[in-house]
């Protein structure tokens, strides 16, 4: 049917490691056969990195399961073949994949706490996979996977290889996962989303490692992900997928400089770019979506989402994907009849500009604010000098204000004590210690059974997890009007229900939500019903913990731009918490930057984003990915991991990671807090004028002097 | 924006179109069905022995007559007679009425004694959960057969009393699942949006977690009506059950045993009813988890 994927930019010389021709993949459920891919085509050459990109549900975790042949017992390949070296694996016995698995294709997956057997030391699984393979010794194996695990840079192979799991933190595990993924030399590595689970600077090194390796060993990759921005960073070729089918590929510079689908045109609309703004540029959500696979339509499956639906062409039948003229080495195909038509400039990222909202008076203010929990020291040390109870500080001394109608936005890694605040502002924690004043009123000791109803009606927060944040067991309509009646926002019955369906008006779902319970709604739904019912009760403030991160991204658009726009009707104060750069930039007014409980510099977006940098904001910005190729970026990648909490390093938190450590006193001292200008404050031992002298992180080229203006 | 799906008449319905609903469901599973059934079939039986039974459960007849048998006056004994001369059959079927009567009680009190005491540890956890923890470790310490021996022994053997020392064996096993939901369950992002908005414990625990553990808790109610059964029986045998001459099963096999050798049928009618009806709960058991495991 199609023919896009053969013959490879790189000349074709070499005898492709994997060919996937036409492939078609169905599952077999009690509803029915659900075609999960169809008509999927591939070729890895040795060496080259692919990338999948595609929002879930697309089918690509199929594809990397069916190159595998680990279907599970309902699904199945109904057309095409899979050729691995020449063989064809759809027709190969069980015995035979056996010695492929582990031994010519490695897989890693998202979770390494799931990937590794808790109950078995590093080292017995990793052995496992030499000798099973290959007839080599003992001693022989043991060299090599010391070898391997030196080569995905972990720091005392030794020890590793004597540790259980739960004895390396996330980053190290999958370190470990990827080891032995390589221990075999596989030609093929199929990576499924690896540092989805990850934290920024811990993926950075993880990605840079998985470049890396194709250089070193030669292996070829297949690099699954939902991030265009690390999609870009590690792959040759690219393929887009939408609704279990390839909708255009081609070589990386070409596809993400000129995308020809519209599709892929809505992607980049829909994550924060550089050049994304939310007032001037903001994010253009892909209307409507993901179609079901038993509800795709004749023709074009993106048809009912696209702008450039022609009636009678685009709904007449499927059709193939057609080569793009231009840059013959780039080899892209798009599957669109209308690609030649498109003005692809006016596709470019940026919706209506719109006016910046007001920003009022103070409205929270947290002075020195303290959160420490204790815990018992039973170590034999704590015992000889009577020191058996220690505080573990969740956070010391945090400064900061937020004023209303601006977002504010907390950024920092995990277990950096963001979550923590929000408990105390919220009342489920009390402070140890400073102020919290909102509205004028100290509520830093107040737990939220003691505070009044009007205290907590006015402070709100949207949860992380969409499947988490409603409760399965009540309806929409009951959850919502619950917060209502509680708040005493109406009290007739017939008010209620008409204030729960103009909330559910506000955040664009319809009204007969109101009968639906929450399995019944998709992830983005439940988000959205998950901030209806955070506003049900006119709050002057929400905290919203990383309400999109685990959202797809053209969904993840929709809701951040339905947050800023109730944000902006409402003139409500935000406290955005995330750990992705990217985001933060493009919503907050004000940013505050947290590494183990201590603010390490806050300021403006702007100020934050451009020099003077604390060094940590410095590897923040470094480890974010940009899904656009002309933003250049300086690469600092940080070793190490974040300390434990419980046992903090001495003088600044960040001495034992930082790039920049200007001697002795990083370890001694806790750092003063300098302020640059006005508002902006870093908490560094270097000075200000040292850190002024930095350069940009992020370049992000002129409109004028980009490839696409001409 | 959103896909604009039709909704169907169920989803407006009350709990009775719901447990039809559920009840349709069970269709998938033969397993359950057959369970189904056999409690059905002994529920029927149970309410309409009036009717049903052929002669009066307590009267005196012919001693010793084996299965089929005919009787004076025309009357067949379809089951035989025990050692009074009483009618097996009429007694399985008043008997009936004893076990399905108490078994439910009895397992919706232990039920709601062991979920309140589950919610209280499992939300409130530290002193309240220790409190409650050790009391149902030292309950759970001792054979249960002991227990309703002390429990009846004290307060002596009444319907009432039956329904007690059941309660009083099984709540601390049902805490402890609870309990163990509930550690689960709290931490879910729905009972800190409850939270955060001011709701009391009891509400939460009540409202926002007990609707979410009621999966694996029905399974276990179906199981657990199976071993109240067994208890019951095991009651009567003892003589620990409700006072005679009223037919109950477990008392039958009591009063037969000795005898059992030259006149099975005697024990084994009552024995074949108990077995029966456990059997008809533990297959309903079955297949709810499988359904619920199919979702």
């Amino acid at each position: 049917m199609n023919n896009s994927a053969n013959g490879s930019g790189n000349g074709a010389t070499a005898a492709p490691i994997l060919e996937c021709k036409d492939l078609c993949i169905s599952y077999y459920t009690r509803a029915g056969e659900i075609p999960a891919v169809v008509d999927f085509s591939l070729t890895v050459q040795p060496g080259e990195t692919i990338g999948i990109v595609g929002e879930s549900g697309c089918g690509k975790s199929t594809v990397a399961m069916a190159i595998m042949q680990y279907m599970g017992h309902n699904g199945g390949i109904t057309g095409g073949s899979i050729k691995f070296k020449g063989r064809d694996m759809t027709k190969m016995s069980e015995a035979e994949l056996r010695q492929l698995r582990g031994s010519e294709i490695a897989m890693i997956y998202q979770e390494p706490f799931a990937s590794l057997n808790p109950s078995l030391r590093v080292s017995t699984q990793l052995l496992e996979v030499p000798m099973t393979h290959e007839n080599i010794t003992r001693a022989e194996a043991r060299e090599r996977c010391m070898q391997v695990l030196r080569d995905v840079r972990l720091p005392d192979p030794a020890r590793v290889m004597n540790s259980y799991p739960h004895q390396l933190s996330g980053g190290q595990q999958q370190r470990v996962v990827i080891a032995m993924g390589l221990l075999s030399n596989p030609s093929l590595l199929l990576l499924d989303e690896p540092t989805t689970a990850l934290d920024v600077t811990v993926e950075a090194g993880i990605v840079k490692l998985i470049a890396d390796i194709s250089a070193k060993y030669g292996t070829s990759q297949i690099y699954i992900s939902h991030n265009l921005g690390l999609i870009l960073e590690t792959c040759d070729r690219v393929f887009v997928m939408y609704s279990g089918e390839v909708v255009e590929e081609g070589r990386i510079k070409s596809l993400f400089t000129w995308p020809r689908h519209p599709y892929t045109h809505g992607l980049f609309a829909c994550i924060p770019l550089p050049t994304a703004d939310k007032n001037a540029a903001p994010l253009r959500p892909i209307p409507g979506q993901l179609p079901l696979p038993h509800e795709r339509p004749v023709g074009c499956y993106y048809a009912p989402r696209c702008n450039h639906f022609k009636e009678g062409l685009c709904d007449a039948r499927h059709f193939p994907m057609e080569k793009v003229e231009g840059d013959e080495g780039a080899n892209h195909f798009v599957r669109c009849l209308r690609w030649r038509e498109i003005d692809h400039h006016q596709e470019a990222p940026g919706g209506d500009p719109r006016a910046a909202a007001e920003i009022g008076d103070c409205c929270l203010e947290v002075t020195d604010m303290q959160k420490y929990y204790p815990v018992k020291d039973s170590s034999l040390k704590a015992l000889f000098t009577g020191k058996r109870m220690r505080n573990v500080k969740a956070n010391e001394s945090l400064n900061f204000r937020a004023h209303e109608g601006e977002t504010v936005a907390i950024v920092g890694e995990s277990g950096c004590g963001k979550s923590t605040f929000a408990k105390v502002l919220m009342g489920l924690e009390t402070g140890t210690g400073g102020e919290i004043r909102h509205d004028g009123v100290d509520i830093a000791e107040i737990a939220v059974r003691d505070r009044s109803n009007r205290q907590i009606s006015s402070l709100q927060m949207v949860f992380q997890n969409p499947f988490d944040t409603l409760n399965p067991s009540h309806t929409i309509g009951a959850q919502i009007e619950r917060v209502v009646k509680k708040f005493g926002v109406e009290k007739n019955k017939a008010a209620v229900r008409e204030r729960v369906m103009k909330l559910l008006d506000t955040v664009k779902l319809p009204r007969d939500f109101y009968y639906r319970k929450p399995r019944q709604l998709s992830g983005g739904q439940k988000q959205r019903i998950g901030i209806a019912r955070a506003f049900a009760g006119n709050p002057s403030m929400v905290i919203a913990d990383e309400p999109v991160s685990a959202l797809d991204v053209s969904v993840a658009a929709a809701v951040t731009e339905l947050l800023t726009d109730i944000q902006r009707e409402h003139r409500t104060t935000l406290l955005f918490i995330s750990h992705d750069l990217s985001v933060v930039r493009y919503l907050a007014d004000r940013i505050v930057v947290m590494y183990l409980g201590q603010i390490m510099e806050r300021g403006t977006t702007e100020q934050i984003f451009s020099p003077p940098y604390h060094p940590y904001t410095e590897a923040l910005l470094s480890a974010v990915p940009i899904a656009d190729p002309e933003v250049t970026k300086r690469e600092i990648v940080l070793d190490g991991n974040v300390p434990s909490a419980m046992d903090p390093p001495s003088g600044c938190p960040f001495s034992t990671r930082c790039p920049r450590k200007i001697g002795a006193i990083c370890e001694t001292e806790n750092p003063p807090e300098r302020q640059a200008s006005e508002r902006h404050y870093i908490k560094c031992h270097i000075e200000l004028d040292e850190l002024r002298k930095v350069e940009e992180v992020i370049h992000v080229p002129k409109e004028e002097e980009r490839i696409r203006a001409e | 924006m959103a896909l604009q799906t039709t909704i169907t008449g169920a989803e407006y319905g009350g709990a009775l179109v719901r447990a039809l609903k559920s009840f349709a469901l069970l269709r998938e599973s033969w397993i359950g069905m057959i369970g189904a059934a056999i409690i059905i079939f002994w529920s029927l039986v149970a309410l309409s022995a009036p009717w049903l039974a052929p002669l009066d459960p307590n009267a005196v007849i012919q001693a010793f007559a084996k299965p089929g048998a005919a009787g004076p006056d025309g009357v067949t004994f379809w089951l035989g007679t025990d050692h009074l001369g009483r009618d097996i059959l009429s007694r399985l079927m008043w008997g009936s009425r004893t076990v399905l009567f108490y078994a439910p009680i009895a397992t919706v009190t232990a039920y709601t004694v062991g979920i309140l005491m589950g919610l209280a540890a499992g939300y409130r956890g530290g002193l309240v959960d220790d409190i409650l923890s050790r009391i149902s470790d030292i309950i759970l310490s001792f054979p249960v057969l002991v227990l309703y021996i002390i429990v009846i022994g004290a307060v002596g053997a009444s319907g009432v009393n039956i329904i007690i020392a059941i309660t009083f064996a099984s709540a601390p096993g049902i805490m402890r699942i609870v309990r163990g939901l509930v550690l689960d369950l709290r931490n879910r992002d729905y009972v800190a949006a409850a939270q955060t908005r001011g709701d009391s414990d009891w509400r939460i625990m009540l409202v926002e977690i007990l609707p979410n553990a009621r999966g694996p808790l029905i399974v276990d109610a179906c199981l657990r009506l199976g071993y109240v059964i067994i208890t019951i029986g095991v009651l009567g045998f003892l003589g620990l059950g409700l006072p005679p001459p009223d037919p109950d099963w477990g008392g039958m096999v009591n009063e037969t045993r000795q005898m059992a050798i030259v006149f099975p049928h005697m024990t084994l009618m009552p024995c074949i009813a108990i077995s029966s009806l456990i059997l008809g709960f533990n297959l309903l058991a079955d297949g709810l988890r499988e359904i619920a495991l199919r979702d």
